[in-house]
């Protein structure tokens, strides 16, 4: 994102608008295309010709802000079907090579990812996941999520039934896949070997494979799930 | 379309989110639409389960007209990919559009392509 990038957002509501405002500021360039007559002219006021008013889901409209030499197209309007559509014609049609798209009811997230539209981000999704990183359930946080690599981090607060507690790592059931790589405890961190034995409150970071974290957890918290 | 399918024999479902589409059904008929032997779902395109529900999975056709391109364009997408019906049909008012997608392997029907051909032979004589 170094080199200046040319960006077309389509919606200009509240996600579109203050994204167009941040990359000018980045110093991209940016065409933002709104529908909206009104809701135009009142970003226009301030966007001046980054803004143009238009259906985005017209191709017309789509060449007239440039599709052809865009390096991003950005669709965050509040329909899904239209940013679905926006997003396939830029990639498919223009060849544009970097698509993003909002999904805004994360129902519809499923057609996205049917036709191909990736990355595509909703909101409720994002703000799910932060509630998961804030009020950990089961004393768990996701630090890494990698689904492509099939690789993630987990942090565990190591409750005082967990069959874990009092174990060496050796000693503790951990499945295949799975590794233990950190221990935080009474405020530092350092690296477990195969014989330091775990404590109720320690804080452990495991690295694993996806799809396993319910075998890990039933060891460091406890089948209950509490920690 | 509905009628006239069911008309010939087919077995037609219709789904709508507007209740009065069956009404006006009935009123085509006149006789109540499930009499007939049609069926009816009441929900939008864009729900799987409706879709399901309305028998997308059996359909040997599908047909995608409401009154949203985009609409159309992303629900008959899904009959094609997700629900391998063979026959998948969307009506696309912008000719553009319906031109590229047509190209890309769905089926579109343009019925603004339509009437500028029939106004061009109506008012110029010219037979495209």
């Amino acid at each position: 994102m170094d080199e200046g990038l040319y960006v077309i957002i389509a919606g200009a509501g509240k996600v579109g608008w203050n994204l167009a405002r941040e990359l000018l500021e980045k110093g991209h360039e940016v065409t933002c295309i709104e529908q909206d007559r009104r809701r135009y002219l009142t970003v226009e006021q301030e966007l001046e010709h980054a803004v143009q008013y238009g259906d985005a889901t017209e191709l017309w409209v789509l060449e007239r802000a440039g599709i052809q030499r865009a390096d991003l197209v950005v669709a965050v309007t509040g329909d899904d079907e239209d940013n679905l559509l926006i997003c396939q014609v830029a990639k498919e049609k223009y060849l544009c090579e970097r698509i993003i798209a909002r999904v805004n009811n994360p129902r519809n997230l499923e057609h996205f990812k049917l036709l191909g539209i990736q990355p595509a981000v909703s909101a409720t999704d994002l703000i799910l996941r932060l509630i998961e990183h804030e009020v950990p359930r089961y004393g768990l946080v996701h630090l890494l999520d990698l689904p492509e690599e099939r690789l993630e981090i987990i942090e565990l607060v190591v409750s005082d039934t967990a069959p874990a507690a009092g174990r060496a790592i050796a000693d503790i059931g951990l499945p295949d896949g799975a590794l233990v790589i950190s221990v935080l405890r009474g405020g530092s961190g350092f690296v477990p070997k195969a014989d330091t034995v775990v404590e109720a409150g320690d804080e452990v970071l495991v690295v694993l494979d996806p799809g396993i974290e319910r075998d890990i957890t039933a060891q460091f918290v406890g089948d209950n799930g509490h920690a | 379309m509905a009628t006239s399918a069911l008309g010939r024999g087919h077995t037609v479902s219709v789904l709508d989110e507007d209740p009065l589409s069956h009404e006006r059904l009935d009123v085509e008929l006149g006789s109540s639409w499930e009499e007939a032997g049609g069926r009816f779902t009441i929900g939008t395109a864009l729900e799987i389960d409706a879709l399901i529900e309305a028998g997308v999975e059996e359909a040997d056709v599908f047909i995608a007209s409401t009154n949203g391109d985009n609409t159309n364009l992303v629900v008959a997408q899904i009959a094609q990919r997700k629900f391998n019906v063979e026959r998948v049909i969307a009506r696309v008012l912008d000719p553009r559009r319906a031109a590229w997608y047509a190209e890309q392997g769905l089926q579109t029907i343009c019925p603004t392509q339509i009437a500028i051909e029939q106004l061009q032979q109506a008012a110029l004589g010219e037979v495209v």
